[in-house]
């Protein structure tokens, strides 16, 4: 078909915009534009699972669904397996989508409730001709167990099933096309926490026996601590911090993931640091209006007058750690480390 | 409840009886006494009208007896009317032709109705504006009157009355399928079914459309009681097929006669009425038992 791409990297996104127009409220007045994503570069290694983080309304999942062209993208380009994206129409695009599935946040609602399960693994290897009509019901069996479900089930409705088996389905669905990226938006997020770390190992094996290549979405930072390679930090539609898992999570360096990892319930107190858990203050900015300077400075602890005034751009100040921060100088010192050590 | 859901941990093994989605639609609809009324009433008028010609020998035209001869009196079932015509013959053959307007005229506003309101509402934008312009376009003009200069303007048949019924209720239908379509659209399943390399027109029959049928249909059978009162209105006012007797052409022929033979009108009344009560009844019934909400009780 196309030119497979031989690079390292599965999937590259240069400069993502995805901007929505919002109806205008009368004849006069123009609606405005909603900065879901805007800007946004990352690249996703074979094999690895790439984690973007953020809170509601950050953009996370426009940007996920943008990487699948499900929602119009504005600008930018998305190269998959060396083969963009953005421009692709029609039966082309189809074609690519063989090679990138997406497990959904909400097993409720991401099921047809009028079509029996194993019909839903099927109807893909339908769609896109995936193997021969006679092997089909044979790999609708297989992909059922691999799931952990039994072939049984198959005859079953999407609303007979719990949250977690509704989501083993749509991780089978996913797979039935045999695609290198499965883009997972927040798959584990509507699941009690019992049945999130079965997903979440049931993800990782299937990772390991199929070669998969993730691109998980999460405002969980438990969640991509125990399942993300490579993270970035989103915060209303841009990336604000960017590393490898152990990097980000041992030294973060923009204020905001501090906040963020400091959230993050710990069993053990003494984990957390002295000064205890971050509250920040206030919601994120309006994205149809977005603050001219930091993005983050309205909630920022430590911002200065520059971050209100100047837009700080995505560096990097170590091997593979980008931050987008005036604060953090060449020596990688975070603000609030400097602070600590002040007071 | 017969059915038993899996409320096991993962993983657990446990059997599951399906209970298939027909039965239990029909478990849902039995349980409401008065759809069953209505829907047995509904089919002994259906089954009157297929088979008038094997029940009754007479032509409802002919002139059988004395004119006004008062229900019951010389063996007149339901007596005679202005013109010595047996009643109860006209009321039989009525039927079918209520039904035939009604149904046909039902089924028009449905597919008129569906193709605009789920383009409307998949495509939205200029489409969906383009589309509810035309919608608001038939929505102001008064429906009886567009009827009237409809059936006027061509030969008043059944057909044409049929049509021209369909084409003034059409846009209720189609601003509910517009609303069903916009809220399933959304939906992750429909992204999803995207995102599996469905098409279009994939997306709209196969995926959305059997979603949003449940308030469809429901209306649909609101739908032929609303069409029955539009022909009966028409006939009443001779803008129906003069050949074919009806139950609103009853009612027209009779109206001089109202104080002095009060039967020719009411009769044909009441089977207007006993006819939408019972189309409404059902369509009563098919929202309780497509409503997931009523399931569990």
């Amino acid at each position: 078909m196309t030119a497979s791409g031989n690079s390292d990297y599965l999937l590259e996104v240069q400069d993502l915009k995805v901007h929505f127009r919002l109806p205008r409220r009368n004849m006069l007045t123009p609606g405005g534009t909603v900065h879901a994503v805007d800007g946004i570069s990352y690249r996703v290694r074979r094999g690895s699972t790439f984690g973007i983080v953020g809170e509601s309304g950050s953009g996370k999942t426009t940007a996920a669904l943008a990487a699948m062209r499900l929602v119009p993208v504005t600008d930018g380009s998305i190269s998959l397996d060396g083969v963009e994206m953005t421009t692709l129409t029609g039966d082309a695009l189809r074609e690519m989508r063989r090679k990138i599935q997406i497990v959904f946040q909400d097993p409720y609602s991401s099921l047809n409730p009028r079509m029996r399960a194993g019909a839903i693994v099927r109807e893909p290897m339908d769609l896109m001709e995936v193997g021969e009509p006679v092997e089909r019901d044979g790999r609708v069996a297989e992909l059922f167990r691999r799931v952990g479900l039994r072939p049984e089930q198959e005859a079953l409705f999407p609303h007979q099933f719990s949250g977690g088996q509704r989501q083993r389905i749509g991780v089978a669905r996913a797979l039935a096309t045999q695609p290198e990226l499965i883009v997972c938006d927040e798959p584990v997020s509507a699941l009690d926490v019992a049945i999130q770390a079965q997903i979440l190992n049931l993800l990782r094996e299937l990772q390991n026996g199929f070669g998969l290549t993730y691109l998980f979405i999460s405002h969980d930072l438990g969640v991509v601590q125990h399942i993300c390679d490579d993270i970035a930090v989103m915060y209303l539609g841009e990336i604000v911090e960017q590393s490898d898992r152990v990097s980000l999570f041992t030294l973060p360096l923009h204020p905001y993931t501090w906040a963020l990892i400091s959230a993050v319930p710990s069993a053990r107190r003494r984990e957390r640091g002295k000064d205890g858990r971050v509250r920040l203050q206030g919601d994120p900015p309006n994205p149809i209006d977005p603050p001219p300077g930091c993005r983050f400075a309205p909630r920022c602890p430590f911002a200065v007058d520059r971050c209100h005034r100047d837009k700080p751009a995505l560096r990097e100040v170590r091997e593979g750690h980008l931050v987008s921060c005036h604060l953090v100088g060449d020596d990688c010192v975070p603000p609030h480390a400097a602070a600590a050590s002040v007071s | 409840m017969t059915e038993q859901r899996t409320t096991a941990p993962e993983g657990a093994l446990e059997t599951v009886r399906v209970e298939r989605p027909v039965v239990e639609f029909l478990r849902m609809y039995v349980r409401n006494w008065a759809a069953v009324a209505g829907f047995i009433v509904f089919s002994a008028i259906v089954f009157a009208a297929l088979f008038a010609p094997v029940i009754l020998a007479v032509d409802p035209f002919e002139m059988v007896w004395m004119p006004f001869t008062p229900p019951g009196q010389d063996g007149y079932f339901l007596g005679t009317d202005n013109l010595g015509r047996d009643m109860f013959t006209a009321i039989v053959y009525g039927a079918r032709a209520t039904l035939v307007v009604g149904g046909s005229a039902a089924a028009l506003t449905i597919v008129i109705g569906l193709t605009i309101g789920s383009l409307a509402g998949y495509y939205r934008g200029w489409v969906d504006e383009v589309l509810m312009r035309i919608t608001e376009f038939f929505q102001v003009l008064p429906p009886l009157l567009l009827a009237m200069v409809l059936v006027a303007l061509f030969e008043p048949t059944l057909p044409t009355v049929a049509i021209a019924i369909g084409v003034v209720t059409w846009t209720g239908v189609a601003r509910l399928a517009r609303a069903e379509f916009m809220r399933i659209r959304e939906l992750e399943f429909v992204k999803a079914a995207r995102s599996i390399g469905s098409r279009d027109r994939r997306i709209i029959w196969r995926v959305i459309l059997p979603n949003a049928l449940p308030p469809l249909i429901v209306n649909a059978a609101l739908t032929v009681g609303i069409a029955i009162l539009f022909e009966a209105a028409l006939s009443f006012l001779g803008l129906s097929d003069p050949n074919v007797m009806s139950w609103g052409k009853i009612i027209g022929d009779n109206r001089d006669y109202l104080l002095d033979a009060p039967w020719t009108v009411t009769i044909p009344g009441v089977a207007i009425f006993l006819t939408v009560l019972a189309v409404s009844l059902i369509g009563d019934g098919l929202n309780d038992a497509f409503n997931p909400r009523l399931r569990e009780r």
